[in-house]
């Protein structure tokens, strides 16, 4: 199961010349379904090992339960139901869900369409005249963070302050001690800490008056599990702007990558938009905005594929490998909006299956709709474009696009 | 070989008839047709309309959430079939490859599909069951009714039996804010399905949701006034309770009575077949052109040493439907089994409840995470030392590891530590009521042996209409 080979292709995966492309690497790092790796721990690459281990109810998500304890960035703050194991997990996922979807808030995200669409469209907008555009900063970025604001119901005019701090957060995750200011990390520990006290004095401004954003919803909830803690609540809705924040940006700025890469489609879903759905599922197969789960815990002895991983260990789950995996998908190098039988990884799978999905599909579908409606031909300037340093969270740092002209 | 020739030419054009145009039926046609099968299809169906789905006929429709009319199955292709509804089967004779209708009809068929599926088993004495405000749920005309009935405000509602059926309805009524009496002859709820252990996580559930639930006791009769109105149900023990509305929740039936004579191994457990859903005759050899899906059908699966068993699951019929289309189009060598796991589901008094395996082919049980007293928990089934079977109260994401369990027959009780595991978790016995799966032979029910006469009178075509 160890071999030289699958070691030095996990490193190559991590080195940032394979960010444009690791889907080559992904198919060699699955002729073995289970690795072992002096860093990463276990490393897990084949679709069926990496869904048997995402419900395998021995993975912990508490980083307690790891034997090599990992550096924590914040000590004694609450953590979010991202980082918990049942009964805890479930109790806080289910409170949070109660004001999310259904069956207790079954309308929200359909409600939320026109909201979507005037932000997505009065972005656009902005560059609609002009002849070459970011796709990463003058839209993907700026449209995350303020839907997540809308839904939370954070006044409008803290909205920047909101962008800035997430914006020092992300920046601060990628933070490599050799080749990057010291300041790019204390920016982020810095943003964290006045995210979470803001968002703590928006809580505690909002109870007993009850209101349509998330924040007052739980700050007055009456639901069976009770209420959260003021402390949990904020670690929910720091959680929601963090997690939705650079997954949808990769998403949106994938998505229009691989658009402007199949023109065929592109065309296609500019005549068809209920093509938006299956593309968007596909999308989330070909190229997920989350490569890996970087850590969970084995809680006892667990076999893999023959392999037995002992308690306590490290293991590192290839999800966007696993999406590529022909004893899975049929064809999967194919972009394929057609595809059917689509159970991908884009959003792992299991307890902690991304919370946001519905938020995220809707979002990513809206905003692709528009963009390929509203743009005159357009063409990309670069490719590959440039990428961010993340293995982890993988996508374009940039992505030019020039329309109009002859 | 078939009268059609070949495995392509009877792709092209033979002829395929499917007896029941319910889940199984729809999608073993559409299943065909997506097969590439391009001959001739008739759909024979007791029930008019389209065919639509049951599983919200004892929920959403009750609740008013749902209309009785609106659940018709949504179709995944055009089929191109002849539709002859409103008219049940009355035999099948295998010697000239006819389909019998009970009108005197007769339907030629080179393959043929049974998936007649089940009815529900009414009150035993007819003239009760006749009283006005006693009610069956299997169709959506009987889901429609009981809706009515339910609207109406009765001052109380008896419900007979407390299978899933029956606790899906309890708990429907209350949702409308109607008071409910449930009587079971079994000591808990879901007894018979899920054992005696979760029968009381069940009860507790019904009383925590203020159902009067009565356990251990017979309804012995109904009672009703000079204009034929139910009003009163009598007990064994000689207590009664007065209500104005009484649901026979009793189980079903299976339809196959117009069977008996055809030489095949049909009887009241359904029909016999091999796992690639042929039917079996009376000596139980699978036959060739025959096949069975669905409720009605009764298969051998491996991980339950090969026992026929007959599931009135939703997923079964898809999966036997689509099965037995494959097989039906297919040279014997492309033939596939039907070999996956079983699943179901129920939602009752706002817990979704749902089941892996064959939780009645066990001898013990375990909760293996959650707690019970919170309604929210996995139990896990163990027959002879091996898991057989896994059932959740709202914690159905964890169903695939248990899926996995029962498909590597691994060992019973599950020995590892992980977080949420109850700290007194011990494998108790199972307490189902016998005889149960365990008890039953695996042998075909061997049934009819004798052959009826060929269809009575000439036939003369089928006169139904092409739609679809």
């Amino acid at each position: 199961m160890t071999t030289a080979r699958t070691h030095g292709t996990l490193r190559r995966i991590f080195d940032y010349s394979a960010r444009a492309d690791p889907y080559p690497l992904y198919a060699e790092l699955r002729q073995n379904p289970v690795a072992v790796h002096e860093d990463a721990g276990y490393v897990v690459s084949t679709y069926h090992e990496i869904t048997d281990l995402l419900h395998d109810p021995r993975l912990s998500s508490d980083v307690r339960n790891l034997s090599r304890p990992m550096p924590a960035l914040e000590e004694g703050v609450t953590t979010a139901f991202i980082k918990k194991d049942p009964p805890e997990h479930d109790r806080l996922r289910r409170m949070a869900m109660r004001h999310f979807g259904p069956p207790h808030t079954p309308g929200l995200v359909a409600g939320m369409e026109g909201d979507l669409t005037s932000t997505v469209n009065s972005l656009i907008d902005d560059f609609a005249g002009k002849e070459r555009i970011d796709v990463v900063d003058d839209f993907a970025c700026r449209l995350p963070v303020t839907v997540t604001c809308h839904l939370l119901g954070v006044p409008r005019e803290d909205e920047r302050r909101f962008h800035r701090w997430v914006n020092d957060i992300m920046n601060s995750v990628d933070y490599d001690p050799e080749t990057d200011p010291k300041e790019r990390l204390d920016k982020g520990v810095q943003a964290r800490k006045d995210l979470r006290r803001h968002l703590g004095g928006l809580v505690e401004q909002r109870h007993g008056r009850p209101g349509d954003g998330l924040l007052a919803r739980l700050a007055n909830d009456d639901g069976p599990d009770g209420r959260m803690t003021d402390a949990e609540i904020a670690a929910t809705a720091k959680l929601l702007l963090i997690a939705g924040h650079e997954t949808i940006v990769n998403l949106i700025a994938n998505g229009m990558l691989t658009l402007l890469r199949h023109p065929q489609v592109l065309r296609r879903l500019r005549h068809q938009p209920d093509l938006v759905v299956p593309l968007v599922e596909e999308l989330l197969r070909y190229e997920p905005p989350v490569h890996i789960v970087p850590w969970r815990a084995a809680y006892s002895d667990i076999t893999v594929a023959d392999t037995v991983i002992p308690k306590g260990s490290q293991i590192m789950l290839m999800l966007a490998s696993g999406n590529r995996d022909p004893n899975r998908f049929h064809d999967p190098d194919r972009f394929d909006p057609d595809r059917r039988d689509n159970q991908h990884l884009g959003f792992g799978s299991g307890i902690h299956s991304c919370f946001g999905a519905a938020l995220a599909r809707r979002e990513t579908q809206i905003a692709l709709t528009e963009l390929v409606r509203r743009l005159d031909r357009p063409r990309l300037v670069a490719d590959p474009p440039p990428y961010r340093p993340s293995p982890v969270l993988r996508g374009p740092v940039h992505l030019d696009v020039e329309q109009g002209g002859d | 070989m078939t009268s059609a020739g070949t495995p392509r030419a009877f792709k092209r054009d033979g002829r395929v008839v499917v007896v029941g145009a319910s889940l199984a039926g729809l999608r073993a046609a559409e299943a065909l047709r997506a097969e590439g099968f391009t001959g001739s299809l008739t759909m024979i169906g007791d029930e008019l309309g389209e065919p639509y789905d049951r599983p919200p006929l004892s929920k959403q429709v009750l609740t008013g959430w749902v209309r009785a009319g609106g659940t018709t199955l949504p179709r995944r292709r055009g089929l191109d079939a002849e539709w002859l509804l409103g008219v049940p089967a009355g035999g099948l004779d295998l010697a000239t490859k006819h389909v019998r209708l009970a009108d005197g009809r007769c339907v030629p068929f080179d393959r043929v599909l049974i998936a007649t599926g089940v009815r529900a088993r009414p009150w035993s004495v007819e003239s009760e069951a006749a009283l006005d405000g006693v009610f069956v749920v299997r169709t959506r005309e009987h889901a429609e009714s009981l809706r009515r009935a339910l609207a109406a405000g009765p001052s109380r509602v008896l419900i007979i039996g407390a299978g899933f059926t029956g606790c899906e309805i309890a708990s429907a009524c209350r949702e409308r804010g109607l008071p409910v009496t449930v009587a079971e002859l079994a000591a808990a709820p879901l007894t018979g399905a899920l054992g005696a252990v979760i029968g009381d996580v069940a009860a507790d559930l019904q009383r925590t949701h203020g159902v009067d639930l009565r356990c251990g006791v017979e309804v012995t009769r109904l009672e009703g006034d000079a204009r034929g109105r139910f009003r009163r149900a009598h007990f064994g023990d000689g207590g009664t309770v007065d209500a104005d509305v009484a649901v026979v929740a009793l189980g079903s039936i299976r339809n196959t009575e117009w069977l008996r004579g055809s030489g095949l191994a049909a009887g009241v457990w359904g029909v016999a077949c091999d796992t690639g859903c042929r039917a079996l005759d009376v000596s139980g050899r699978a036959t060739e052109d025959v096949f069975a899906a669905g409720d009605v059908a009764r298969c051998p699966h491996p991980l339950y040493e090969d026992r026929l068993i007959s599931l009135e699951h939703w997923a079964n019929a898809v999966e036997q439907a689509e099965v037995a289309a494959h097989n039906m189009v297919s040279a014997e060598a492309d033939r596939r089994p039907c070999l996956s796991i079983p699943v179901f589901w129920s939602i009752q008094f706002g817990v979704n409840i749902k089941s892996v395996g064959v939780p009645t082919f066990a001898d013990e049980v375990v909760v293996t995470q959650g707690s019970v007293d919170d309604h929210r928990f996995v139990a896990a089934y163990g027959c002879r030392g091996r898991v057989t079977a896994a059932v959740s109260f709202d914690s159905a994401k964890w169903l695939h590891h248990y899926r996995r369990l029962i498909e590597t027959a691994a060992p019973f009780p599950p020995r590892c530590p992980m977080p949420d595991q109850p700290a007194d978790a011990r494998p108790v016995p199972v307490g189902l009521p016998g005889p149960g799966l365990l008890a039953q032979g695996a042998t075909a029910v061997v049934t009819g042996r004798t052959r009826v006469s060929a269809a009575s009178g000439p036939c003369t075509g089928t006169g139904g209409r092409r739609a679809g």
